[in-house]
């Protein structure tokens, strides 16, 4: 008995885990083959700056494949649109930056919210009415940019503020205090160590006032375990960027967003909302529900997001052009799914598609270091995407591969 | 005597918890009409899905014996092989098909590659002769009345080469004229040597066409009567059915019975689709502080519709009438504002309608009153744990820790979920629409006590229930419902299942002969 316990939560932990696992391997395998060129700092660095927009739509997809296994077709061509109407904006009629940027959330947002009538009030498939918005932005960024591409001139600015380009970095404000040229980032250190201190600190304080009032808590040495590995990556991470430049600005901006989607989605009502209308609509309903007003919420913010990671797009390139965001939204649904999101809707998690993300940002660049064939790329990131939902699907069943006819 | 086609010996199945076959055994003769009858959940259909190989060999007990020979069926097919067609309460007929492609799907004719259309319409329109259907088999099926479906299933049951023939309800959705017409139609299969098996609550049609009758009552065979021999008046009949002993399966309630709390004043709602349909006709109903008060009916007689459409209209279209709780005119147009006005509806179909299976004990706890453990928006997690593990605690909810998911636990503690959260919303009136259903008999006997500790709290609990004993046994007062109408009130000391069936039926009969 005692055994047979044990094997069902080695299964447990494995089901829990499995893509943290497969991250941890890739790297490991990919530290192999590449020789250790993927820890390098740069490519670390250069991880998160290219893989920014990833994070950040997969943040927000996250929420739509929440309301019932509905997909967002359209992120790819609104983020190219956004971007086209800022650059325009910016470098064409020479309107101030932050103006700029309240304008693209503006514009993001209007999309997502009339993409969002139609599906939660009118009730259209999500899949034809973000198709239509997938052919009508990608058309109408062609539009405002006459085919052709923009440069951003405003290189201070906005793209120091979104970039993930070559200067793109919190400044080492601390490093200058301190004396001239020091050759590890100081900013970068401080502010890890303070992360480091502060989750280890908040987890503390919740576990006491959780054993005061008596209820349940992990046990002592598991827990030890999670906070001993999250912190020694943390700190390894942190070690990485600081021997490199330093922070990138948009790694705080992906942050935020992590931050703010994943106290949203466990911690308020209206995230609450989305898992109830995936698991089950009719249920959510006779509950007393605005089920109408989750869908759009999700869209809408969908579009929000998407802007968002507009500009990340051309502050990274420092232009616009009609053939950005091409995919984007795959990325992102990809991401989600290899992060354990239900196909079926009503579970995943914000975490869990960042791990989604990384993972397929890590397989990448990996790949690109080997000197992997573009094209095979594709097919690699095709079967990790498959192979993901495959073990989760049949994971749930009990591990029996064929479903009952 | 005749030849006997069909012998089912000593079927017992079980299903989680519940036994709900229990050694029972059929004996059909070819050639006959043989009535199954019982109260809901007596074991009819799961008798006939063992038949049908629904239920496949291994995992019930006992022996089918058909035409001589046992059988063991795995599935449908080897079942329809041999003649034996089931069709089912709920027609399984693809609307966008025609009526020739329906008839056969899943048999198509000519070859695998290449579907022979000229055959199909062909032969389906000479099956649409046979039941007396004048369509042609290209129509589509949502363009025929559901009663015309009715017989394109039986059509499609002869297209399979039916010798035996299982009808599961088939007069539940047709009015007068089309069920005797199909009753008449199975009479000339009769003639023509067609054997079946009917399964119906209208004892009149049965006393009409059946010559035998099996009775099963909690899934035992109790009689079978022979129209022959014995009396097979429906008085006859109910008695079959119904005549069980009354134990102490229901705790004991001290009645305090108050003020009237809720007062619904000629009620009416119409189909969510076919918007001419009637599906409420003028219910008036009132209910007391404290009082346990029963809705009695059978399957379809539009309880359920009646209760949700109270519930912030979230059954039907075109509602009129009067709501009044505690004195007051009511408007709900939403669940929300249900709820803040403090009623309740506990879903019949808990895992379709109450439960986020995909969730936890907690998360389903608090789902309908967020707000009670949210403060602007942000859940107090803490709180939330606290109160689900009140909950789990009040009902005795068997489950290692209230993180677990809803969809891994039994149908009783499911339902003990499905109740903590509805009473987590705090509401003066409880509409509870079949709260026992498939549930095991102690995990019943618990939700029996918190009924009666809700009802002396003061609160109104509304007993929506197939099961007759269960309302004789807990409420103060029965409504009955038929047709979408109210036939009947009682206080429970004048309740009976013998006038709850007069009831019924003296409806129904009045409308055959009005």
């Amino acid at each position: 008995m005692e055994k047979k316990n044990d094997s069902a939560k080695v299964i447990e932990f494995i089901k829990k885990y499995a893509m943290v696992i497969v991250l941890a391997l890739v790297l490991i395998f990919f530290s192999i083959t590449t020789g250790g060129k993927i820890l390098l700092p740069n490519n670390i660095s250069n991880i998160i700056s290219q893989n920014a927009y990833v994070f950040v739509l997969a943040t927000g997809m996250l929420l739509c494949i929440l309301t019932g296994g509905n997909i967002d077709l359209s992120v790819g061509s609104v983020v190219c649109f956004v971007g086209a109407v800022g650059a325009t904006l910016m470098t064409s009629i020479g309107i101030p930056w932050p103006v700029s940027v309240l304008i693209m959330f503006s514009v993001g947002l209007l999309i997502g919210a009339t993409q969002a009538f139609w599906i939660a009030y009118v009730r259209i498939p999500p899949f034809i009415v973000t198709l239509a918005g997938m052919l009508i932005f990608r058309g109408l960024s062609n539009v405002v940019l006459n085919g052709l591409t923009v440069t951003i001139t405003d290189k201070v600015g906005f793209i120091k503020f979104f970039g993930g380009g070559a200067d793109c970095y919190v400044p080492d404000f601390l490093g200058k205090l301190l004396g001239e040229e020091p050759s590890v980032n100081i900013t970068c250190l401080v502010v890890g160590f303070i992360a480091v201190v502060a989750f280890i600190a908040f987890e503390i304080a919740g576990r006491l006032k959780r054993v005061k009032k008596g209820y349940e808590v992990d046990k002592m040495i598991p827990w030890i375990i999670k906070l001993v590995l999250i912190s020694s990556v943390v700190v390894a991470l942190t070690v990485l960027l600081a021997l490199f430049k330093g922070i990138p600005s948009v790694l705080i901006i992906v942050m935020i967003v992590i931050g703010i989607y994943t106290y949203i989605t466990s911690n308020t009502t209206t995230g609450r909302y989305f898992y109830a209308v995936g698991g089950n609509e009719k249920a959510t309903r006779l509950s007393g529900i605005n089920t109408n007003k989750t869908f759009f919420l999700a869209y809408t913010n969908m579009g929000f997001l998407a802007a968002l990671a507009g500009m990340i797009t051309i502050a990274r390139m420092t232009s616009a052009q009609p053939t950005y965001g091409q995919n984007y939204e795959m990325d992102a649904i990809a991401s989600c799914f290899i992060g354990g999101a239900s196909a079926y809707g009503g579970i995943g998690t914000v975490p869990g598609a960042i791990i989604g993300a990384t993972l397929m940002g890590v397989i990448n660049l990996g790949m690109l270091i080997m000197g992997v064939d573009q094209n095979m790329q594709k097919v690699v990131k095709g079967l990790v995407l498959l192979a993901a939902v495959i073990f989760d699907v049949v994971s749930k069943r009990g591990f029996k591969l064929i479903a009952k006819n | 005597m005749a030849k006997i086609l069909l012998e089912m010996q000593n079927i017992t199945k079980l299903f989680p918890g519940v036994k709900a076959l229990d050694n029972v055994n059929l004996q059909v003769e070819e050639g006959e009409i043989h009535a199954l009858v019982g109260e809901n959940g007596a074991g009819k259909s799961t008798l006939m899905n063992v038949l049908s190989g629904i239920y496949p060999y291994g995992t019930y007990e006992g022996k089918i014996i058909y035409n001589g020979q046992e059988c063991k069926f795995t599935n449908i097919k080897d079942s329809e092989a041999l003649g034996i067609v089931i069709i089912h309460q709920e027609l399984a007929l693809i609307p966008y098909m025609t009526i020739g492609e329906n008839m056969f799907l899943g048999n198509e004719q000519g070859r695998s590659w290449k579907i022979d259309w000229a055959e199909t319409y062909g032969k389906s329109d000479e099956y649409l002769r046979t039941v007396g259907l004048k369509e042609s088999s290209r129509t589509l099926i949502k363009d025929i009345g559901v009663g015309k479906q009715q017989l394109v299933e039986i059509a499609k049951a002869l297209a399979k080469n039916a010798k035996l023939l299982i009808l599961d309800e088939p007069t539940s959705s047709l009015n007068e004229n089309e069920s005797k017409d199909l009753l008449d139609l199975l009479l000339k299969f009769k003639q023509e040597g067609l054997t079946s098996i009917i399964i119906s609550h209208k004892l009149n049609e049965i006393s009409y066409v059946a010559d035998k009758i099996t009775v099963i009552r909690d899934g035992s065979t109790i009689e079978t009567l022979d129209k022959e021999k014995d009396d097979i008046s429906e008085a006859r009949i109910i008695k079959g059915m119904v005549g069980r002993e009354l134990s102490d399966r229901f705790p004991k309630r001290e009645k305090n019975i108050g003020d009237i709390c809720l007062e619904v004043i000629d009620w009416n709602a119409y189909h969510p689709i076919y918007s001419d349909k009637k599906i409420i006709d003028h219910v008036s109903i009132n209910a007391r502080k404290g009082e346990i008060l029963g809705i009695s009916g059978l399957q379809g007689a539009g309880r359920t519709e009646f209760a949700m459409s109270v519930f912030g209209k979230s059954y039907g279209e075109k509602i009129s009438g009067t709501l009044i709780k505690d004195g007051e005119k009511l408007k709900l147009n939403s669940v929300q504002e249900a709820i803040k006005n403090k009623i309740a509806y506990v879903t019949e179909d808990r895992k379709g309608n109450g439960l986020i299976l995909s969730n936890s004990i907690k998360f389903n706890t608090t789902l309908a009153n967020l707000s009670g453990v949210s403060k602007n928006g942000i859940i107090n997690k803490d709180n939330e744990y606290a109160v689900a593990v009140e909950y789990k605690e009040k009902l005795k909810t068997k489950c290692p820790t209230v993180e677990q998911n809803v969809g891994n636990l039994s149908g009783g503690n499911q339902q003990k979920v499905l109740l903590a959260k509805w009473m987590f919303a705090d509401p003066d009136i409880l509409i509870l629409d079949e709260p026992t259903r498939g549930i095991d008999v102690g995990a019943k006997y618990e939700i029996y006590c918190i009924m009666n500790q809700l009802a002396s709290e003061g609160k109104t609990v509304i007993m929506i229930s197939s099961e007759m004993p269960e309302l004789l046994g807990m409420c103060d007062r029965i409504y009955v419902m038929n047709e979408g109408r109210i036939v009947g009130e009682m206080p429970i000391e004048e309740a009976t299942q013998e006038s709850i069936m007069a009831c019924i039926l003296q409806s129904d009969n009045a409308e055959i002969t009005a």
